[in-house]
């Protein structure tokens, strides 16, 4: 079963490019790629060219706003069978959500207060099984107000359900989406998937990247292999959810319903092999035997990174690196065997609430080891020079 | 600190029993089966399962949506094969038609819900059941409930990836697969 609707935008003229269907390892690991210089945002836009989407749905917000309008252009090209502006986030989570029960694969995005408004929908679909990939743009959600970078909505959404993925710039955001796609359908795992890039510094930087031809796109997705039955959206009368537990209250009823979430829980477990299959692990160590480790997720990876530079050649200081490419799942066991041996470990955040630091502390051993700073929110930058300080503290070097 | 590997087996597990996935289970790839929390060759699964079922006081089977209404050439086969394989160890078959729950209750003499399972297991005191074209998130939550609260020794025919919510489950199960099961009972049993 499938979306058969054929694009009829405005403009009617739209037919679907030829791209050759192939598996994800060929699109993934195995087709030759070339050099491009792109944003993020025209990442995503790149990524759900060969994704083989059948719907996606938009609703601006900065700075998610370009990769859904270059998502739009993919819609008029004949690249998408169907593509609107819902009212607001909440509708659009919503409908992904039913297009997804419906067969279909589906793709949207949103950044902070969007991810907020939304947020009732993201438990929604870990819950009803649905293999939908969603790009989160990472921004400031509140008062004070800031469209600026940080990464705090992720803290949010940490037991909602869904895969969690960080990516560290626009390479990691192209294939992370479309690796979203091919750990979410497989039948054990069928949960929703979050690709997060912290805004700006990933959405409007350009960057090289390396791109798989544009003539080959994502299998068709099979929603007979889903762990849930696909529902019948196009006859009525229309199922919107599935089917509720008993809703009594009795000991039966409530273990059933806990017995549903921990199934969520395990798909998401399921999802690991995957990860390692199609993104070649759920964290990258860098200088593996180095005393103190740095653990980043985001482009905290990349300021890291530079630091970690800067002291190995001004200052003969040897640093580790340990990025979190899967934050859900929580890859516990990997981060705690990769930083066993360091006297120190420095945890550099985007964010106010330090959440990546508190689930590293609440894994390891003696977790008071952890260093949880430098920390940075509301549009700051992270400058090297800020890591360097910490790192020379916890070494004693003044 | 040491953990024990966390083995599937028959409970009663208790008030809420354990999530496999979450305990370290991993399912198997293609050629593997899932058995009591580790995966072993197919081949071997297949007696494992026939050896279970020949020696059940009160086996059940219990198909579900994809074996009875499924719209497809290769559900027909399955379907005789299934009942084929109920004959050869005197299993009593109870239905799961659909997911949705019925008020005030099932008749639990001749269905199973997924939403309460262990109605039907405790009624009918069956002691090994076999899941069959159930799709696997009811599979599995309901095979975790049965863990939680009965003694029943759970086995699961998975049309894809596997169950580790079953002490014994299969992936990828055709008419083949569970027409060997059959032979090994009958060849186990002397029965024809």
């Amino acid at each position: 079963m499938s979306i058969t609707h054929t694009n009829s935008n405005a403009a009617g003229t739209a037919s679907c490019p030829k791209q050759k269907a192939v598996s994800p390892e060929e699109l993934l690991l195995n087709a030759t790629r070339s050099r491009a210089f792109m944003t993020g945002s025209e990442a995503v836009a790149e990524a759900v060219r060969r994704a083989g989407v059948d719907m996606a749905i938009a609703y601006p917000i900065t700075p998610q706003s370009e990769s859904m309008h270059l998502t739009g252009d993919l819609y008029a090209q004949g690249y998408i069978k169907d593509y609107y502006r819902a009212e607001n986030e909440f509708a659009v989570m919503a409908a992904v959500h039913g297009a997804s029960l419906g067969g279909g694969r589906v793709f949207t995005a949103t950044s902070g207060p969007g991810t907020l408004r939304a947020m009732e929908m993201f438990p929604v679909w870990a819950g009803s099984r649905q293999p939908i990939v969603c790009a989160f743009m990472c921004r400031g959600v509140a008062l004070p107000p800031s469209i600026q970078p940080e990464n705090i909505e992720m803290a949010f959404l940490l037991d909602t359900g869904m895969i969690m993925l960080h990516a560290e710039n626009a390479q990691d955001f192209f294939d992370f989406i479309l690796a979203g796609y091919a750990i979410a359908e497989q039948p054990e795992v069928h949960i929703p998937v979050g690709v997060f890039a912290d805004g700006f510094f990933v959405t409007h930087t350009r960057e090289v990247i390396m791109l798989p031809p544009d003539d080959i796109k994502l299998d068709e997705y099979n929603p007979d292999i889903a762990p849930i039955p696909p529902f019948d959206t196009e006859h009525a009368p229309i199922r919107m959810v599935r089917d509720p537990l008993l809703n009594k209250c009795n000991f039966v009823s409530y273990a059933a319903s806990a017995s549903w979430h921990q199934e969520v829980l395990a798909a998401a477990e399921r999802a690991r092999k995957h990860i390692n299959k199609y993104m070649g692990g759920l964290i990258e160590v860098e200088n593996p035997d180095a005393d103190i480790m740095i653990v980043a997720s985001g482009t905290a990876v990349s300021q890291s990174r530079e630091a970690i530079r800067t002291m190995a050649e001004r200052d003969g200081i040897r640093i580790g690196l340990v990025k979190v490419k899967s934050v859900r799942p929580f890859p516990a066991a990997e981060i705690a065997q990769a930083t066993a041996h360091a006297s120190a470990i420095i945890i550099p955040e985007f964010n106010a609430g330090g959440w990546l630091a508190r689930d590293i502390m609440g894994t390891i051993d003696n977790n008071s080891r952890v260093i949880a700073e430098p920390r940075v929110f509301g549009g700051m930058s992270m400058p090297e020079e800020i890591i360097i300080e910490v790192v020379k503290k916890a070494k004693g070097i003044k | 600190m040491i953990q024990e590997k966390y083995r599937v087996l028959p409970g009663p597990e208790g008030f809420v029993p354990v999530t496999a996935a979450l305990m370290g289970a991993v399912l198997p790839d293609a050629g593997g089966a899932f058995v009591e929390g580790g995966i072993v060759p197919e081949t071997d699964a297949l007696g494992l399962i026939a050896e279970k079922l020949a020696n059940a006081k009160r086996p059940a089977i219990c198909p579900g949506p994809l074996l009875m209404w499924q719209w497809n050439d290769a559900v027909a086969p399955k379907a005789a094969a299934v009942r084929e394989l109920a004959g050869a160890c005197g299993a009593k078959i109870y239905p799961m038609p659909d997911y949705r729950s019925k008020s005030p209750r099932i008749n639990p003499e001749i269905e199973i819900s997924v939403n309460h399972p262990n109605i039907t297991i405790l009624h009918n005191d069956i002691d090994v059941c076999l899941f069959a074209g159930v799709h696997s998130h009811y599979a599995n939550f309901a095979l975790r409930m049965i863990r939680g609260g009965t003694s029943c020794y759970t086995i699961c025919l998975s049309d894809y990836a596997a169950s580790d919510e079953a002490m014994i489950s299969l992936r990828d199960i055709d008419a083949a697969k569970i027409a060997a099961i059959t032979t090994k009972i009958k060849s186990s049993t002397g029965r024809s």
